[in-house]
């Protein structure tokens, strides 16, 4: 069968088998192996990736499943070279170890700090509770994510130099 | 590596569709939703079928919460999540956002719905201990229209339900009772784990004196299952901690847990009777928290 999908922004066609799992079409079919491929039983959540701008375990959805829809991917975290705040945050606070989790923790947390800027200890614990990091580097995780968390807000409060045009118009 | 063994894909657009496509194709045709438990079923072969219908673009169709004047309806295709979020669900029932946020985890619960997790009917699954306890309705439609089942009728025995071969699941009815508080309660192994065994209560008051109460246990017998002895027990008594414990007694007595890898029978039973005492206690607080707390705010604006 015919599928149809977005992918970090690009249009993808591509012919599959019915029963081919997102994620393996991702990585086997796209190249695009960030996304890592786990436990296959959606509890370890290393294979989480975006469908319509919410987390999903890729491993029990299948490709076919979303066509139509846009999925975006880790790879579609950095933009022209610039890491994604969350990046940025899992870089600063160490927040992987052996980095097998990292690809599902990233959009996770990505998503929960898009619905949430400031968000506690707790629920950060409780986004990625679906997750599992066998390194047990939960501490530095949430640090991350809330080094990310206090750029984002930064950034906001005090627009960059360079950014003032868009204040001024804004005012 | 676990995949699905071969079958054909096909999408449903609306909901007769889905009821014609499963006509035509037959008894190896299911739908999918969430599929997060038909999907890990296919991959252990335990379920094996030729045709899938993706039901997915019915959210639409399928997807709502809405508030009658004495009935909520929601729809099969509503996601974890939504139930979770939802300010009528939370207001009314407070025993769907207790039990959903103890449901697998906030990723799964993007995508499972709430018609998914009943028609699976696995005997530790939350939402059908939640429905049995609410007296909630099921809407199955088919190609000769629609029934209304009620919640005993609907399960048949573990993973079987009434709705048939080319028949869906639409829609589920929970009555609107006034003074009426629940609360759910799940002891698990984990964080996201079935249930060793789950309580769900209700209540309803006539100032001080219990005027209805029900009990729903998952995961300690075939099917979750409502308690008619714990209702006849409590109804007309003032609550205490003794007609808890008395209610816990006959959750204890009625149940009929196995023995597995989550649990001995014994200590199903034991926390049957801790978790029905904990939802009746939590729910004749929450009833009177929300009647004291009125009336604080009104007396606090007087002064």
């Amino acid at each position: 069968m015919q599928v149809t999908m977005t992918v970090n922004g690009e249009t993808i066609t591509r012919e599959i088998e019915g029963r081919l799992l997102l994620v393996h079409f991702l990585r086997d079919e796209l190249g695009l192996t960030g996304t890592h491929w786990g436990c296959d039983t959606s509890n370890c959540g290393t294979c989480v990736a975006w469908m319509d701008g919410e987390p999903v375990k890729t491993c029990t959805v299948l490709a076919a499943m979303a066509g139509g829809h846009e999925v975006r991917t880790v790879e579609g975290l950095e933009v022209d070279n610039v890491l994604d705040p969350i990046q940025e945050g899992f870089m600063q606070c160490h927040g992987l170890q052996c980095g097998f989790c990292t690809p599902g923790m990233l959009m996770t947390t990505r998503a929960l700090l898009d619905r949430d800027p400031d968000p506690t200890e707790d629920t950060i614990r409780e986004a990625i509770s679906g997750q599992i990091c066998r390194c047990t580097g939960y501490t530095t995780i949430v640090r991350s994510v809330q080094w990310a968390a206090a750029k984002e807000r930064e950034a906001k409060a005090a627009p960059v130099e360079g950014d003032t045009e868009s204040v001024g118009s804004a005012s | 590596m676990q995949v699905p063994a071969p079958f054909e894909y096909t999408r449903a657009t609306s909901v007769d569709e889905a009821i014609g496509l499963l006509d035509r194709l037959g008894s190896e045709a299911r739908l999918i939703a969430g599929g997060h438990s038909l999907l890990p079923m296919m991959k252990l072969r335990l379920a094996n079928l030729e045709y899938v219908v993706d039901i997915n673009d019915l959210h639409d169709e399928l997807g709502y919460v809405r508030l009658g004047t004495d009935e909520v309806r929601i729809g099969a295709m509503t996601r974890h999540r939504e139930l979770l979020e939802s300010p009528e669900l939370a207001a009314h029932f407070p025993i769907f956002a207790d039990a959903e946020r103890v449901i697998a985890d906030p990723v799964v619960r993007n995508r499972g719905t709430i018609g998914g997790s009943l028609c699976q009917a696995d005997p530790s699954e939350d939402l059908t201990a939640v429905c049995t306890t609410l007296d909630a309705s099921c809407v199955i439609r088919g190609a000769g229209g629609e029934r209304v089942v009620s919640m005993s009728d609907f399960f048949r025995g573990p993973y079987e339900t009434a709705v048939e071969q080319a028949e869906i699941l639409i829609e589920i009815r929970i009555p609107l009772r006034p003074h009426g508080s629940s609360a759910y309660a799940k002891v698990e192994r984990r964080a996201g784990d079935w249930a060793v065994t789950s309580a769900g209560a209700a209540v309803w008051m006539d100032g001080d004196v219990i005027s209805d109460a029900r009990v729903g246990l998952a995961a300690v017998g075939p099917n979750a299952t409502g308690i008619p002895a714990i209702s006849e027990a409590l109804r007309g008594q003032v609550p205490s901690e003794e007609l808890y414990a008395q209610a816990g007694a006959i959750a204890a007595e009625s149940c009929s847990p196995n023995t597995d890898n989550r649990g001995t029978a014994d200590y199903k039973r034991h926390l049957a009777d801790e978790l029905t005492r904990r939802t009746l206690r939590l729910s004749v607080e929450r009833i009177r928290a929300g009647e004291a707390g009125d009336q604080g705010t009104q007396a606090e604006g007087r002064d």
